[in-house]
C-alpha cells in the first residue's frame, strides 16, 4: 500500500506501523463519573467497519509521525491522510 | 447413508450410482427452536452438538455462501492444545480430545493426523516461557515435551542450526498435536448434522435481527424472515458486521491473514514446525503441498487478500530455518479475516440482547477450535449456563480486568 | 537418430548444438529451444506421470499453463522440483529427471493405481480408511503421504541469491504479444516512463507461433523489429522473462524476473532470480488468451496436445510431436494447425470437427460433426477412434491429436482484488470484471478480442487512454495490417458416454469426478474444486477449471456463469519462496546490531547472545574456566568484591526536552514526575492504557526542560512509539518533544565497592562525585579525560555502588578500553549479561521474564506506586476487579530446602498436601540462577498471595523437566535487602 503523507509525499506502507483505530485519539477524562466505563469502551470495544474507516499509522521509519489515515477496509482504498497531530487539536485535545 | 469399507467396495464396483448428497439441499422453515448464523466449522459443529448432545430436533444454519466457504476453508489446518492460560487449555486441550475421536463420531475421515507440533525456542528467555507453558499444559492434563537441540535435529536433519540468524535452543513439543483436512471438518459435520435432522441452508444471508423488547425474535434473510427460539451468531471474520445490526459494537477487529501453500513435493516435513524468532510455521499436507503462513498483515481489512511485505517477511522466515526450500515454488496465497479480539482469546456468551447469543473472536486459532467451541457453544445455547471449560470467554472479561492474554500484548488485536 | 521430429523454419538457432540429459539418456538441441520441445524433436513425447494415477504423460502445451510435463530440473543442492519442461530454456549440460514415479518412466510401478481407479475417485479418502480406527495414521495416512507429492527436493541449501528490487513506471504493459507491442509503441513515443515485461524469453507472444504476416512482415519479424525500435527509447525498460506475479494495493505489482534460469549456473555475481516490486501509476494487461481442451476418452495420452500449442512447436521451434497428426477442435483455429503442419510437411490424419458445418478442405480430411470417442497407445498415442455424424466408428492412426475448445482470457490479474469475472457468450469464456484493482485496464485476447487486428488496435487504445489520463501527450498510432478474421466457435465441453475423461490432467481429476461431486451436493465452485481437487494443481486449473465449470453447469441446469467462476489468487504462476525471501536468508535473516564496545569484547573472547537484534556478552570466559558457570561466579564475585564493567548501551534511551517534559512524563509514568528535582533520577513504572506494566526504567532531569528516560532493551522501541503516541495524539499541545537516542550514547555500568575509585580517575575534576554531591538516584551531565561531553547516573542494577557512565557512540570503544586500563589496580572485570541476571536476582529486580505483559503494579508489589492523584497512561483501566483479587501473585523470592536443588524458571508452585494440578496451581517460577555469593540457587517469581506466605514450604514442579523437591519462600532481595551497598 502506498500512503500519501501530507508533508513527506506518497510512501510505502512498510515505512509505518500500524496502530489501530483513530478512535484511540479520544481519550476519555480520568475525572468523569463514569471514568472507568468509558476507559473500557476506549479500550476497547471498536466500530470496525467494513468500509470507510479512519486509524492511526506511525511513520516509525521516515519522520515519526503518527498520521490519521482514511481507508476502505473492503478495497484498502485511501481517501485521506491527515497528521494526527492536527486531527487531534480539531478533537479538542490539547495539553 | 453410513459410510462403511463394504460400502466403499460395493459403490467402487457399480459405477458410485448409490452415493446419497453429503447434506440435503432444503429450503427455510418458517420458525426453528434454534438457528445458527454461519454455516462454517463452529457453526456447523454447533448445530451437530446441539443435536447430538442435547437432543435438539429443530435446528438451522443459515450460510451466506456455500457451507465451509469462511475460515475453516482457508487455514493452514493446524491443532493442538499448547496454551498457557487456565482460560484457555483446558477448553483446547477438550477440542483436541474431541478431534482425536472426531472421524469415528462423525463417520467421516477427516484425515486427522497427529504428527505433533514443534515450537523452536531462540533464547533462554523464551525456553523459561515454553517451560512454564509446557508444564501448565501437563498439569491441565495435556501432553508436551521440552526437546532439546539434538532431538530436533535426529527429527529435522536439515534444520539451519549451524548458521541461523538465531541459534536455536530446543523447542516445546505436543506430539498429540498436527493437521487434520480443514474441508472435510465443514463437510464431516454438515453431514452429521443434516443426518440428524439439521436444515443446512446455503446462500441464506442474514440481514438484521427481529428484536422487540430487548427480546431477539427471529432473523431477516435474504430468503424471508425467520422466526427463532434462540439465535446464534457464529461468523468470525464478520461478527462486527453481523452484530452491528444488532447494535453492538465488539471487543473485536477484523485483520487479514495470509496462508500458503507450495507445490506438491515428496515428503520434507513429518510434523508442524513453528519458527519463533520470525513469523513462520510449517506442515506438509498429505497430498504433498507445504501449507505455510505468519503475521498479519496487521491492518484492518475484510478485503480477503494482503500484500506482498507478509509474503516476503514469511519467506524469509522459511529460508532462515529451512534454506533448502530456495527452490521450492509458492502455489497459492490467499487470505482470511480474522476476528482479532482484544486479549488474542474468543468469546463464548450471551449478549444484551435476550436470545441472541454470540460466538467470535477466534483471532488464528479459530481452526483447531472447532470442535470445543461447537461443543461449549451449543451447551450454552441449550442450557442458557456456559460450559465449564469456555467460562472465562465472556464479553464482560473487560470490563472485569480478566483478559485472557496468551501473548501479554494488551488490548492491540493486531499484534495478538 | 537425433532430433527424428524436427521441421523447417523456426526460430531456433541451429548453428549451434545443445548437449542435455533426460532420465539419463543423452540428446542434443538448439538455442531457442525449450526442455518440452527438444525433447519433442527428439521423438520423445513421454515426459512425466500423473499425481493420483500414474498415466503416461505428455507435453499438454506450449507455455507457463502445462499440468504435465513437469521435471526435477538440474542436479545436486540446485534441483528443482515441479518445472514446467514447456518453459524451461535449453542450455548446454541441462539435466532433467521425470518425477512422481516408481522404478522407470515407462514401467511406473505406482501405476498400479491406475487399476484401482474405481476406488480412487474424488472424495474417496473422506469415506475410507477408518477402520479399524487406529489403522489411519499407523497404516492409511504413511502409505498416502509416501506416496503423494510430485517431484523431491535435495535437501541441501539453496546455492544460488535471489535479489529484491524495486522499480517505478507511468504505464506497465504486462504481456508482449501484439496488444503489448503495439500499446509499447504508443507508450514509447508519449515519453511515459514504461515497463513491458513478457514470462517468454522471446517477446512477440503468439506472433511467434503463428505464419501470418504483419503488413509484409512476418509476425515474428515484426515483433523482432518492434523490440529493436522499443530499446531504443531511453523510457522505455523491456524485461523479457519476467513474470508479473500479482496485483496487490495501489497499483504495486509484484514480478519475478529468471535472470540465470536459463543458465547453467547463474554468472559470477549475478543472482538467480530478482523479486521487483513494480509502482505503477496504470497497467495494462495484454497477457492473451489460453487455449482449453476438450473432455473425451483417454484424453491423456502422450501426444495429445492443445491444437495452438501444436501449432507453435510447428512454428516457432520446428517440431511436430509426431509425422502423422490428428486434429480435434469445435473452432476453426483447429484448422490453422492441420494448415500450418501440412504446410510443413506433416502428414494429417484427418481434423474431427464436431461441427456438421465445419468448414470444408481439400489439404486434409474434415470429419464433420464428429467426435472423438477414445484414443491408443500405452506410453503414447496410436491412434484415435471417431464417431461419425452417420453414427459410424472410424480409427485414425496418428501420434499425435491437436485439441482446441477454443480459448479463455488470461484474466488472472484482474481478479486478484476479489473482482468476479464477466461471463461473455460470444467466446463463451470469462472476461475481465468490471471491479477489477484501480488503474489496470485489458487488451487485446485478455479483453477476448482473439484476431490481430484487434489486439494491435485495442492495445494501441487503452495505453492511449491511460496516458491521456496521466496527462501524457499520445500519437496517432501506426499499426500494420493484420488479420482480423474472428474465429468461429461452437461451444464443446466434452464427449458424452465417456467413462474417463480428464478435465485436469495433473491431479487426475475426471469428467465422471465431477458428476459424483454433483451428485453427493458438493456442487458449488468452491465445493467443486476442494472435493475433486479440479485446478489445485501447480497449472492451477488454468486448462481445466473451464470444463468443470461447463460440466456442473449442465448437470445443475444453470449457465456457467451461475455456476460462477473461482477467483485467481496470486501468484500467476508458481514462484520460488527464495525469490520472495531475497536475501534475508540464514545469518543474514535479520540485521545484527553490536555494542560499542562489540570489537574489544571479541579481542577478550567473549560469548555473544543475541538480545533481540542485538549481539551482547554473555560472559568473558578466561582460558583456565571450563564451564560457563565458571565465568559467571568469577564476574559476579568480582563486581561485588571490587568493580565490574557492563556494556548496557543497549537500554533504551529517549531524551525528553521541552518546557512541558515533566508535565508530560507525569502522564507517562504511573508514578509522580512532576516534581523530580534536577540531577536526580528515578524509577518509573510505565502502564499500558489497559494498566498492566509497559516497562520500567528510569529517569534522569538534566535540567528544567530535559530529562533522559531510559526503557528495558526489548522495549525501547514500542516504548518510544507509545511516547510519540501520547505526545502526538493525545496531548498535541504540550512543548515537549522526543528523540530516540540509544544508538547516540555508548552507556556502561560500572559497579561495585570501588566503582567510585575507578570513576574519580576518568571524571574530570571539576565533578564532585562523592557520595554526599553526588548520591544514589543522582545524574548530571560531566566531562571525562579533559572535556569529553558525558553523562552520568547513580543508578544500581546490581545492588552495588554503581555508576552509569555514557559517552558519545564514538567514543565508546575508547571508553570501554581506558575503563579497563584505569581500573587495572582495582582489578576491574567485564561482565556480561549472565552475571548481571545474577546479581539482579539477586535483588530481586524484574525484567523481562517478570514483566511479561500480564504483570499489573500490584503483582510487582508497587501498587502503591500507581498514583491515584494524577492522570497517567493506565491507572484508569489498572482499577479494575479482576486486575485487583485478594490473593493477587506477588513477586517473591525462593531458596531450595535442600540447597543442592536448582529452582528451574518455568517450574510451577503447588502447596503442600495439594494434588498436583491445575486447579491447585499457585504460582511459577520467573528467573532462577545459582547465586555465588549465598553457595546456592535462588528463584524469582510470582505466587498467590505471596507477599504473605514468607518462610512457607511449597512444592515446586516442573513435570516437564522432571522436578518436584521443596523450595521455601522468602524475600526477592536476598543480598542487602536494606540497600546499603548501592547507598554507600
Amino acid at each position: 500500500m502506498i500512503i500519501n503523507h501530507p508533508i513527506l509525499g506518497p510512501r510505502d506502507s512498510a515505512e509505518f506501523t500500524y496502530i489501530g483505530d483513530a478512535a484511540l485519539i479520544d481519550r476519555p477524562d480520568w475525572q468523569a463519573e463514569d471514568a472507568l466505563a468509558q476507559f473500557v469502551d476506549y479500550g476497547y470495544l471498536r466500530d470496525n467497519p467494513a468500509g470507510k474507516h479512519k486509524e492511526l499509522w506511525f511513520h516509525e521509519q521516515g519522520d515519526r509521525s503518527f498520521l490519521v489515515v482514511t481507508r476502505d477496509t473492503t478495497t484498502h482504498e485511501i481517501s485521506g491522510v491527515e497528521l494526527a497531530r492536527d486531527v487531534a487539536r480539531k478533537r479538542g485535545r490539547r495539553k | 447413508m453410513r459410510y462403511s469399507g463394504l460400502r466403499v467396495i460395493k459403490e467402487a464396483l457399480t459405477g458410485h450410482k448409490g452415493w446419497k448428497p453429503a447434506w440435503r439441499e432444503v429450503a427455510p422453515k418458517r420458525a426453528y427452536d434454534y438457528v445458527i448464523i454461519g454455516g462454517g466449522g463452529h457453526g456447523l459443529a454447533t448445530a451437530y452438538y446441539l443435536a447430538r448432545n442435547y437432543g435438539a430436533k429443530n435446528i438451522a444454519v443459515l450460510e451466506k455462501g456455500w457451507v465451509g466457504g469462511g475460515n475453516v476453508g482457508r487455514n493452514t489446518t493446524i491443532i493442538r492444545s499448547n496454551y498457557l492460560l487456565d482460560g484457555n487449555e483446558p477448553f483446547y486441550e477438550h477440542s483436541l480430545k474431541l478431534w482425536e475421536g472426531l472421524e469415528q463420531d462423525l463417520n467421516y475421515n477427516a484425515m486427522i493426523s497427529q504428527r505433533g507440533i514443534l515450537n523452536l525456542v531462540h533464547s533462554d528467555a523464551q525456553r523459561d516461557a515454553f517451560t512454564r507453558r509446557g508444564n501448565a499444559m501437563i498439569l491441565n492434563g495435556a501432553d508436551a515435551d521440552l526437546m532439546t537441540t539434538e532431538a530436533i535435529q535426529t527429527r529435522y536433519p536439515f534444520l539451519n542450526v549451524n548458521n541461523a540468524r538465531f541459534p536455536i535452543k530446543g523447542g516445546l513439543a505436543q506430539h498429540r498435536g498436527g493437521t487434520v483436512r480443514h474441508d472435510a471438518v465443514a463437510w464431516g459435520y454438515a453431514r452429521a448434522a443434516d443426518s440428524l435432522g439439521v436444515d443446512i441452508i446455503q446462500n441464506c444471508e442474514v440481514t438484521g435481527f427481529r428484536i422487540e423488547a430487548g427480546k431477539c425474535l427471529g432473523v431477516e434473510t435474504n430468503q424471508g424472515y425467520i422466526r427463532a427460539n434462540k439465535v446464534a451468531s457464529c461468523v468470525a471474520g464478520s461478527s462486527s458486521r453481523l452484530m452491528s445490526k444488532a447494535d453492538m459494537r465488539l471487543p473485536i477487529e477484523s485483520h487479514v491473514l495470509q496462508a500458503f501453500v507450495s507445490e506438491g513435493l515428496k515428503p520434507i516435513l513429518p510434523g508442524v514446525i513453528t519458527f519463533g524468532a520470525g513469523h513462520f510455521y510449517c506442515s506438509q499436507s498429505d497430498k504433498g503441498g507445504l501449507v505455510f503462513g505468519g503475521d498479519l498483515d496487521g491492518y484492518n481489512s475484510y478485503a480477503q487478500r494482503g500484500n506482498l511485505p507478509v509474503v516476503e517477511d514469511v519467506c524469509e522466515g522459511a529460508m532462515a530455518i529451512f534454506p533448502m526450500l530456495g527452490r521450492v515454488r509458492l502455489l497459492r496465497m490467499w487470505g482470511g479475516i480474522m476476528d482479532m479480539s482484544m486479549d488474542g482469546s474468543p468469546i463464548i456468551d450471551r449478549t444484551h440482547v435476550e436470545s441472541l447469543y454470540f460466538n467470535g473472536g477466534w483471532c488464528y486459532g479459530g481452526f483447531k477450535a472447532t470442535p470445543a467451541s461447537g461443543w461449549c457453544y451449543a451447551h450454552l445455547l441449550a442450557t442458557d449456563t456456559p460450559h465449564e471449560y469456555a467460562k472465562e470467554y465472556r464479553f464482560d472479561r473487560f470490563e472485569k480486568g480478566r483478559m485472557i492474554d496468551e501473548k501479554g500484548v494488551g488490548n492491540n488485536p493486531q499484534l495478538h | 537418430m537425433s532430433q527424428v521430429n524436427r521441421l523447417t523454419g523456426g526460430q531456433i538457432d541451429r548453428s549451434q548444438t545443445l548437449k542435455f540429459k533426460f532420465d539419463g539418456k543423452n540428446f542434443e538441441g538448439h538455442p531457442g529451444d525449450t526442455l518440452a520441445s527438444a525433447l519433442l524433436a527428439n521423438g520423445v513425447r513421454l515426459m512425466g506421470r500423473s499425481f493420483k494415477y500414474h498415466r503416461p504423460r505428455g507435453a499438454l502445451t506450449a507455455g507457463s499453463e502445462e499440468p504435465n510435463a513437469i521435471v526435477e530440473l538440474r542436479e545436486g543442492a540446485r534441483q528443482e522440483p515441479n518445472t514446467r519442461a514447456t518453459t524451461a530454456e535449453l542450455f548446454e549440460g541441462l539435466t532433467a529427471k521425470s518425477q512422481n514415479k516408481i522404478g522407470s518412466l515407462k514401467f511406473d510401478l505406482m501405476a498400479i493405481n491406475d487399476r484401482f481407479s474405481n476406488f480412487l475417485t474424488a472424495g474417496f479418502y473422506y469415506k475410507t480408511f477408518m477402520w479399524p480406527a487406529a489403522f489411519w495414521e499407523k497404516v492409511y495416512e504413511p502409505i498416502i503421504r509416501n506416496a503423494a507429492g510430485l517431484g523431491s527436493i535435495s535437501f541441501k541449501d539453496d546455492p544460488d541469491s535471489y535479489d529484491r528490487g524495486f522499480l517505478h513506471c507511468d504505464l506497465l504493459i504486462i504481456g508482449a504479444g501484439p496488444a503489448g507491442l503495439a500499446a509499447a509503441l504508443v507508450a514509447a513515443k508519449s515519453g511515459a516512463e514504461v515497463i513491458l515485461a513478457d514470462e517468454d524469453f522471446n517477446m512477440g507472444g503468439r506472433l511467434n507461433s503463428e505464419r501470418f504476416s504483419l503488413n509484409h512482415q512476418s509476425g515474428v519479424d515484426w515483433a523482432l523489429s518492434t523490440v529493436l525500435e522499443l530499446q531504443s527509447f531511453q523510457n522505455v525498460r523491456l524485461m523479457p522473462r519476467t513474470t508479473i506475479l500479482g496485483a496487490f494495493d495501489h497499483g504495486i505489482y509484484g514480478a519475478l524476473e529468471r535472470v540465470s534460469d536459463h543458465l547453467l549456473v547463474p554468472l559470477a555475481g549475478k543472482p538467480r532470480q530478482i523479486l521487483w516490486q513494480i509502482y505503477t501509476k496504470r497497467s495494462l494487461l495484454c497477457a492473451g488468451a489460453t487455449e482449453r481442451p476438450i473432455a473425451f476418452e483417454n484424453n491423456d495420452r502422450p501426444g495429445i496436445m492443445l491444437a495452438g500449442a501444436m501449432r507453435s512447436y510447428a512454428n516457432r521451434w520446428a517440431v511436430t510431436p509426431s509425422q502423422s497428426v490428428a486434429i480435434f477442435t469445435n473452432n476453426d483455429d483447429g484448422h490453422k494447425t492441420a494448415i500450418d503442419l501440412k504446410a510443413l510437411g506433416v502428414n494429417i490424419a484427418g481434423v474431427v470437427d464436431i461441427r456438421l458445418d465445419a468448414p470444408d478442405s481439400d489439404l486434409y480430411e474434415v470429419i464433420a460433426g464428429g467426435q472423438v470417442i477414445d484414443t491408443n497407445g500405452r506410453l503414447g498415442l496410436t491412434s484415435i477412434t471417431v464417431s461419425t455424424p452417420n453414427g459410424k466408428t472410424r480409427c485414425l492412426t496418428c501420434g499425435a491429436l491437436g485439441v482446441s475448445g477454443g480459448w479463455n482470457p488470461n484474466i488472472h490479474l484482474t481478479s486478484h482484488h476479489r473482482g468476479r469475472p464477466v461471463w461473455n457468450d460470444d467466446i463463451a469464456a470469462f472476461c475481465p470484471p468490471i471491479d477489477g484493482p484501480a488503474g489496470l485496464s485489458v487488451a487485446g485476447a485478455a479483453l477476448g478480442s482473439f484476431t490481430t487486428t484487434g489486439a494491435l488496435l485495442s492495445g494501441a487504445k487503452q495505453a492511449t487512454e491511460a496516458l491521456e489520463e496521466l496527462g501524457f501527450k499520445t500519437k496517432k498510432a501506426v499499426l500494420p495490417e493484420a488479420e482480423g478474421t474472428i474465429t468461429k466457435m461452437t461451444p464443446f465441453w466434452y464427449v458424452e458416454g465417456c467413462t474417463r475423461a480428464w478435465l485436469d490432467q495433473q491431479n487426475d481429476v475426471t469428467v465422471k469426478d465431477v458428476k459424483l461431486s454433483h451428485q453427493e451436493n458438493f456442487v458449488s465452485v468452491e465445493h467443486l474444486k476442494r472435493y475433486t481437487t479440479l485446478g489445485m494443481a501447480t497449472d492451477q486449473g488454468k486448462t481445466s477449471n473451464m470444463g468443470g465449470l461447463a460440466i456442473m453447469a449442465e448437470l445443475t441446469g444453470k449457465t456457467i456463469p451461475q455456476v460462477g467462476t473461482t477467483i485467481f489468487r496470486p501468484p500467476y504462476t508458481p514462484t520460488a519462496i527464495g525469490a520472495f525471501a531475497g536475501r534475508d536468508r540464514d545469518k543474514d535473516f535479520r540485521p545484527i546490531r553490536k555494542t560499542p564496545s562489540h570489537k574489544w569484547a571479541e579481542e577478550q573472547g567473549a560469548v555473544f547472545v543475541e538480545v533481540g537484534m542485538w549481539l551482547r556478552a554473555q560472559w568473558f570466559p578466561k582460558s583456565n574456566e571450563r564451564h560457563w558457570r565458571e565465568s559467571v561466579d568469577r564476574e559476579v564475585l568480582a563486581t561485588r568484591n571490587s568493580v565490574g564493567i557492563c556494556d548496557v548501551t543497549t537500554l533504551g534511551k529517549i531524551d525528553v526536552q521541552g518546557s512541558d517534559a515533566a508535565i508530560f512524563l507525569n502522564k507517562i509514568y504511573a508514578n509522580g514526575f512532576a516534581k523530580l528535582a534536577i540531577g536526580k533520577t528515578r524509577y518509573g513504572l510505565m502502564l499500558r492504557e489497559d494498566g498492566i506494566v509497559m516497562d520500567d526504567g528510569t529517569a534522569g532531569r538534566l535540567a528544567e526542560d530535559h530529562f533522559v528516560v531510559t526503557t528495558t532493551t526489548a522495549n525501547a522501541v514500542p516504548v518510544y512509539r507509545h511516547m510519540e503516541f501520547a505526545r502526538q495524539c493525545l496531548w498535541p499541545d504540550l512543548d515537549v518533544q522526543l528523540i530516540s537516542t540509544t544508538e547516540s550514547w555508548a552507556q556502561y555500568a560500572v559497579a561495585g565497592p570501588n566503582a567510585r575509585r575507578l570513576l574519580l580517575k576518568v571524571v574530570d575534576p571539576s565533578f564532585d562525585i562523592s557520595n554526599e554531591a553526588f548520591p544514589f538516584m543522582g545524574c548530571a551531565n560531566i566531562t571525562v579525560f579533559g572535556g569529553l561531553r558525558a553523562r552520568l547516573f547513580r543508578i544500581s542494577f546490581s545492588g552495588e555502588l554503581a555508576f552509569e557512565i555514557a559517552v558519545p557512540t564514538r567514543y565508546g570503544d575508547a571508553m570501554m578500553r581506558r575503563l579497563m586500563k584505569e581500573g587495572e589496580e582495582f582489578d576491574v572485570t567485564p561482565y556480561g549479561t549472565e552475571a548481571l541476571g545474577v546479581m539482579r536476582i539477586e535483588k530481586g529486580h524484574a525484567t523481562g521474564n517478570e514483566l511479561n505483559g500480564t504483570t499489573t503494579a500490584l503483582n510487582l508489589g508497587m501498587g502503591l506506586m500507581v498514583s491515584k492523584k494524577k492522570d497517567s497512561i493506565g491507572s484508569t483501566l489498572s482499577e479494575r476487579v479482576g486486575m485487583n483479587p485478594e490473593d493477587a501473585l506477588k513477586l517473591v523470592g525462593f531458596r531450595p530446602v535442600n540447597p543442592k536443588d536448582p529452582v528451574p524458571a518455568g517450574s510451577h508452585l503447588m502447596t503442600k498436601g495439594d494434588p498436583v494440578d491445575a486447579a491447585h496451581d499457585q504460582g511459577y517460577i520467573t528467573s532462577a540462577c545459582y547465586s555465588p555469593n549465598l553457595g546456592y540457587s535462588i528463584a524469582i517469581g510470582y505466587l498467590k498471595s505471596g507477599d504473605t506466605r514468607k518462610g512457607e514450604i511449597m512444592r515446586l514442579v516442573s513435570p516437564l523437566a522432571g522436578y518436584d523437591h521443596e523450595v521455601e519462600v522468602v524475600s526477592a532481595h536476598f543480598l542487602d535487602p536494606e540497600g546499603e551497598r548501592m547507598r554507600a
